[in-house]
């Protein structure tokens, strides 16, 4: 006899990147801002383009299009702020995003073997199937391997 | 009945730091790291060419005392445009002098974040943190990460070649000109 796991609504943040819609879980996300002025000093961490300020707080900008849609934005709407995990340690980042935001309640299907590091779970919402992202694979971060979310096994009763 | 004193509130700590410009871009050092400003005008006749063919944003070394100081070109280092520096910072408690086009001014710090953990190459050794100053956002400097201590090593090991080869060329320029060496010392 197999038991399957109930069945569980969550909330999540969709955003847009050019054509596509993406998913982040609602608990990550601390805030969407218009874009301000980024910050440029020299580094060499590809993946980040400046900071931001924010609340007193400065914030890396990390346009994560190129990995996703295969280009970087050419126009941005909003900077979607959300939390990534360093280990124990959680500190915002800038996601730019070319469109609004949408705050849905669903049901996620948990990643397969096959899927990428950066997917830790698919939605299915008004007819798309929609990706939900694990920033810690999407994001820069010191000397850390991304962790993927493994898909939890199936209960299974044993007589 | 006394009066209830005010509630004092502590005035933050503030460090005071030294805004300079490398290639157009803005930075920032603690003052308390910057032991001399010197034109770089008044450095030509002490300084002593070195070369490192792996370490091009160092041309120079200046002999200060029992030490080395290197001088690191700053917009080298930071993989900035090039630009006529016109200032040298001799760097307090390290080895290092740095080429800067200028200074800005001088301000007061009262906040240094740490570099977000997002940047995670070589710009962790290169910074303190960052700090907001007139909703700006600067990088502060670290003043020992402009050489690596294997950088370091390497330019040793380079001005002790220099200096071998400069001794055997004496000696052998004194051999050809009949001087014995061993007496004249």
């Amino acid at each position: 006899m197999t038991l399957i796991a109930e069945t569980e609504l969550q909330s999540f943040v969709l955003l847009r990147l050019g054509d596509r819609r993406f998913a982040l879980a609602a608990n990550q996300i601390a805030e969407l801002v218009p874009p301000s002025r980024i910050f440029r000093f020299p580094h060499h961490t590809s993946e980040v383009e400046g900071v931001i300020l924010r609340r007193g707080r400065i914030v890396p900008v990390c346009d994560v299009a190129e990995k996703l849609i295969g280009k970087g934005l050419k126009s941005r709407r909003f900077y979607l702020i959300a939390q990534r995990c360093y280990g124990a340690q959680t500190e915002w980042v800038a996601l730019p995003v070319t469109g609004d935001c949408e705050l849905i309640n669903a049901e996620m299907t948990l990643p397969s073997d096959t899927d990428s590091p950066h997917v830790s779970g698919w939605l299915s919402h008004a007819g798309d199937v929609i990706e939900v992202l694990n920033l810690a694979a999407l994001t820069p971060g010191p000397n850390e391997i991304a962790p993927v979310t493994a898909p939890p096994q199936p209960l299974e009763a044993r007589p | 009945m006394r009066p209830n004193s005010p509630i004092k509130t502590p005035a933050p700590r503030t460090e005071q730091i030294i805004l300079f410009r490398v290639s157009g871009q803005l930075f920032a050092v603690s003052s308390a790291s910057v032991q001399e400003v010197r034109g770089v005008d008044s450095l030509s006749g002490a300084a002593k060419e070195i070369s490192q063919p792996t370490l091009h944003k160092v041309k120079h070394v200046v002999r200060r005392g029992e030490n080395s100081v290197y001088v690191v070109n700053a917009a080298m280092h930071f993989g900035l445009p090039p630009a006529p520096p016109a200032l040298v910072f001799v760097l307090r408690r390290t080895r290092t002098a740095l080429l800067i086009d200028g200074i800005e001014k001088m301000a007061s710090m009262t906040r240094l974040q740490a570099l977000p953990l997002a940047f995670c190459h070589e710009e962790r050794g290169w910074y303190r943190g960052l700090t907001a100053l007139d909703q700006s956002v600067v990088p502060v400097v670290k003043p020992d990460g402009f050489l690596t201590p294997d950088e370091l090593f390497l330019l040793d090991a380079s001005l002790s070649q220099e200096a071998d080869a400069e001794a055997i060329r004496v000696a052998e320029e004194n051999a050809q000109g009949g001087i014995d060496t061993s007496i004249a010392q």
